[in-house]
């Protein structure tokens, strides 16, 4: 524990484990921080789209004349400008830059028009005549593998894929994985609970609308900016789709106005830079929030059939669980998604027989694909669930049942993956005596009958954060101060802030005298995007070891400086190199910097790149098929208890209290951590109870934030906990594992438990809304 | 529709301003795209997020509902013009301290709705912070941390004012 002295010490000098307020306060605060939207060139076009009416249809042909003789429309693109063979995608390769021979789903990208104001762009779309042969539309995951249901994909099985993914007829992937046999298992269970669950689509709304700019030089070579997680999945997806070569675009970002997912693979990227090269001029184009809603992406609607058993004393014996997402129209990042909620799908509990397996179907809706979770809230509002029926058919206190099964140290995971750090036990028994869990719940059940009802509910969850390669570049400039350069997108959560700090920490330097380049595609390393809660463990890493490359060359050449041994010298606070144990008398950076420079070895440059390599599959354990990730990362856990008050009158459940502490590693910036756990509680409390896509046959029914509710200051909840467990990582940067996803898992479970503690009844069906609650209410009357 | 483009003139952040306006267009679209004035940020267009929240007469606007032409004659401040005012700053300060902004695209019109409650109320409880900006979304932080914010700038101000 440090003192608040030390602690204060510790931020003015901005190192690890210090709450450094975000360094691109002042722009933001300011009014001055740009996005994509605040992005002016001279002369520049602005792009409007025309999307597709029809969930399914061939397109015959287009008619542009009408649309090309409208003064001021100077390119329009539509699927004739692409060849058949280049299609996009992380894990299949099936998709079009925009529709091509046919529209898969409604809102689809059809055509996109350049022109001298967005009003005429706009106008233009208007003008463009499709003609479309209607076709029958598969809207329906659970119907998609019917002998007669509509092909979303003609030649699925030929699509190229970067994993077995099994692609065929509507199967866009499936994946199975088990441990033990879970089969023969059921027999030596003493209770064994099965049940279905379902889950709904989900908009990230990111309160920024997706957009991009792109800039053609007169070589005839792109600069595209656009609203992103990664400048390099723009660059690949780009290229993918429209047969460009990589060294002819550079991708760069402006700020983020958030991601949760919706912005790592490609939305408008392509069409605008179609635009750009067509009318070889700068073209812009953002999203209207409507189009952000149809165009972009969503979080899978899931239909989870899960199936568990454990013995009288408690402890589970066995777990099956089936799995269907439906994928939308491509593949996205569904595969991914698909895998890894397998993975995750017995939550973090010693199961010995466990068989997981699923499928995404694809169907005429948006792509469904990554947003934060990845389809750890889809499983964990089953499991959780279920785990609550168990505990009371067996009589026994939910927290207590999961104390008996949670994995401790040198427990390894579903598959066989060693963890090397584990406070998850920690977590629960901060979160039952912060809630006074036993204390609070005894008091809502005997609470005298009124129109109010409070429970409260319980849910622990773990994520895994590590995937796919990274580097970091680490320069000394001639003055001794340092440029980190990383690729990693800051996405608004503080990445810049916290390698920032490592990389100070590691020269032993005040935070100021560190800066952060932007990324680029043409100068930074790569970095595969800001997902997957993998900044501060992956990118962490590659800059403490590149800065430690930075170290050796600074001691080297000090050594020589100051002849004396390098392995004699150490770094001091404040950016110089001194002899050990002898105070004073030491080179600052500024000199050894100069001395490179100058006279001997030239500049200062260290540099990293890994890759994480521990296998996610143990073969002699666990036998896999179709899984995308051979390699993921290290676990970080969570628990949560959720206080909630519903109204019995109208259903309408509200959040009073929450309660929730993470095990994250060595918190960087604890303010920052404690922020990503508070903003993660009240978007999946957005999940657990008020939002929800809707579809009128195949169109959406809600794409407006008129008819789209996410919670407001109104909604949050009185008061919020979060605690930070910090159980360090051997593997980690200064310890840290993750927290940018780990908050939302287990939210809409905790939700759900917390009702069915309140009405009796548990409910199976998100989001929670009043509808449903008060019909769980009313049923669980008439059966009294 | 592209009819009745005319030169307005207004006063923004204290100074007279001149820009083509069509009779449609927006307060948000001609602050934006002819003054360059972004920091109002458009989220929605529909007057639901409050990111375009913007001073219109001593009253908090949505940018994107109020047509430019209507707002001649009238004295109109955005985050720009009032950074410089010391509620303000307490508030800047309280937001960067209490990582009370991530992503940083709400904040804008965040600020400005708080400053314009702090006007009115200087002590604001936790419930009139919450009422007061409800009609500002925002996905990262959770508020948790905005009504801290606010409710420190608040305490701060105060102090100022009794031990100048």
């Amino acid at each position: 524990m440090n003192t608040p002295n030390d602690t204060m010490d510790r931020e003015t000098k901005g190192a690890v484990g210090a709450s450094v307020p975000q360094l691109e306060g002042g722009e933001k605060l300011n009014g001055r921080a740009q996005y994509i939207a605040d992005m002016y060139r001279h002369g520049m076009l602005h792009g409007a789209l025309l999307q597709s009416p029809h969930a399914h249809a061939r397109i015959r042909g287009y008619d542009l004349s009408e649309a090309k003789a409208l003064p001021g429309v100077r390119a329009i693109v539509t699927g004739d400008d692409l060849d058949a063979q280049h299609r996009m995608g992380a894990f299949i390769k099936d998709e079009p830059a925009l529709a091509k021979g046919k529209v898969r789903y409604c809102g689809e990208i059809v055509a996109a028009v350049a022109a001298d104001t967005e009003a005429i762009a706009r106008q233009a779309t208007r003008l463009i005549q499709v003609d479309y042969e209607v076709l029958p539309a598969l809207l329906d995951p659970a119907q998609a593998f019917d002998a007669n249901a509509p092909l979303v994909h003609e030649e699925a099985q030929a699509y190229a894929s970067v994993f077995d993914s099994g692609t065929q007829g509507n199967i866009c992937s499936r994946t199975s994985l088990s441990e033990g046999d879970a089969a023969a298992a059921w027999d030596s269970c003493d209770v064994v609970v099965e049940h279905t669950y379902r889950t709904q689509a989900q908009a990230h709304l990111s309160i920024e609308p997706c957009g991009a700019l792109a800039e053609v030089d007169a070589a005839g070579r792109v600069t595209l900016w656009s609203a992103n997680q990664s400048v390099f999945r723009v660059q690949a997806n780009v290229c993918e789709a429209l047969g460009l070569s990589m060294a002819k675009l550079r991708c760069q970002t402006p700020h983020i106005g958030a991601g949760f997912g919706n912005k790592m693979e490609a939305h408008v990227q392509p069409a605008v830079v179609m635009l750009a090269l067509k009318a070889r001029k700068t073209v812009k184009l953002v999203l209207s929030r409507e189009e952000d809603f149809e165009t972009v992406r969503a979080r899978h609607p899931a239909i989870i059939r899960m199936k568990t058993g454990a013995k009288k004393d408690g402890t589970l014996v066995a777990r099956e669980t089936e799995l269907l997402l439906d994928g939308g129209a491509y593949g996205d990042d569904s595969p991914g998604v698909l895998g890894y909620a397998l993975l995750m799908n017995c939550g973090p509990y010693n199961i010995p027989h466990v068989h997981a397996h699923g499928r995404v179907a694809y169907t005429n809706k948006m792509r469904f694909g990554a947003f934060r979770g990845f389809g750890v809230p889809q499983v964990t509002f089953a499991s959780e669930q279920q785990l609550d029926v168990l505990a009371d058919k067996l009589s026994m206190d939910p927290i207590a049942f999961r104390r008996k099964n949670i994995k401790r140290d040198g427990d390894t995971w579903f598959g066989g993956q060693a963890i090397h750090s584990n406070g998850l036990e920690k977590c629960l028994d901060l979160v039952e005596n912060a809630s006074d869990w036993k204390t609070a719940r005894a008091a809502h059940a005997k609470a005298p009958a009124s129109e109010m009802r409070l429970g409260m509910g319980v849910a622990v969850s773990a994520h895994i954060s590590g995937l796919l390669a990274t580097g970091a570049i680490v320069r000394l400039l001639e003055d001794g101060t340092v440029l980190l350069n990383t690729g990693a997108v800051d996405i608004g959560q503080g990445s810049n802030t916290v390698l920032s700090q490592m990389c100070a920490e590691s020269l032993k330097l005040p935070v100021d005298r560190v800066a952060i380049a932007s990324p680029d595609t043409d100068g930074s390393p790569y970095n595969w995007g800001t997902t997957a809660s993998r900044i501060t463990y992956t990118t962490g890493r590659s800059v403490v070891a590149a800065a430690g490359e930075v170290e050796k060359q600074i001691k080297k050449l000090a050594g020589a400086m100051m002849e004396c041994a390098a392995e004699d010298l150490e770094l001091r606070a404040g950016g110089s190199v001194g002899i050990k144990g002898v105070p004073g008398g030491g080179v600052s950076f500024g000199q050894v910097s100069g001395y490179a420079h100058w006279a001997a070895g030239g500049p200062i440059i260290g540099s990293n790149s890994w890759v994480f390599d521990q296998k996610t599959v143990d073969p002699k354990r666990a036998v896999v098929l179709g899984l995308p990730f051979a390699q993921i990362g290290i676990f970080s856990f969570s628990a949560q208890v959720i206080e909630v008050e519903v109204d019995t009158l109208t259903g309408k459940v509200r959040v009073p209290r929450a309660w929730t502490a993470c095990d994250i590693g060595r918190a960087i910036n604890p303010t920052m951590a404690t922020g990503q756990i508070e903003g993660a509680l009240v978007q999946g409390m957005g999940y657990a109870l008020t939002e929800e896509l809707v579809w009128d046959g195949g169109r959406l029914a809600n794409p407006s934030l008129m008819d789209y509710k996410i919670p407001t200051f109104i909604e949050m909840p009185d008061e919020q906990h979060a605690y930070l467990v910090e159980s360090d990582d051997p593997t980690g940067p200064f310890g840290a594992k993750s927290v940018g996803e780990i908050g939302i898992n287990t939210v809409a479970a905790a939700i759900a438990n917390a009702v069915t503690n309140a009405i009796g009844t548990p409910l199976s069906q998100l989001p929670l809304t009043g509808e449903r609650v008060l019909a769980a209410i009313l049923a669980t009357e008439k059966t009294l | 529709m592209m009819s009745a483009n005319r030169q307005i003139t207004l006063m923004v952040n204290g100074s007279a301003s001149e820009a083509p306006a069509a009779l449609h267009d927006t307060l948000l679209t001609v602050l934006r795209d002819q003054l360059q004035l972004t920091a109002a940020k458009r989220g929605c267009n529909q007057g639901v997020c409050g990111a375009c929240t913007v001073v219109v007469d001593d009253r908090t606007v949505r940018a994107c509902l109020s047509l430019a032409q209507n707002c001649e004659h009238a004295s109109i401040s955005t985050l720009e013009g009032l950074i410089e005012q010391v509620p303000m700053q307490a508030l800047q300060r309280a937001f960067a301290k209490n990582g009370a902004f991530q992503c940083g695209f709400c904040t804008p019109g965040m600020l400005i709705s708080a400053y314009a409650l702090l006007k009115h109320n200087p002590e604001p409880d936790t419930s009139a912070v919450r009422k007061a900006l409800s009609g500002n979304l925002c996905r990262c932080t959770g508020y948790t941390k905005i009504v801290t914010a606010v409710q420190e700038a608040a305490a701060a101000l105060r102090a100022e004012v009794v031990t100048p």
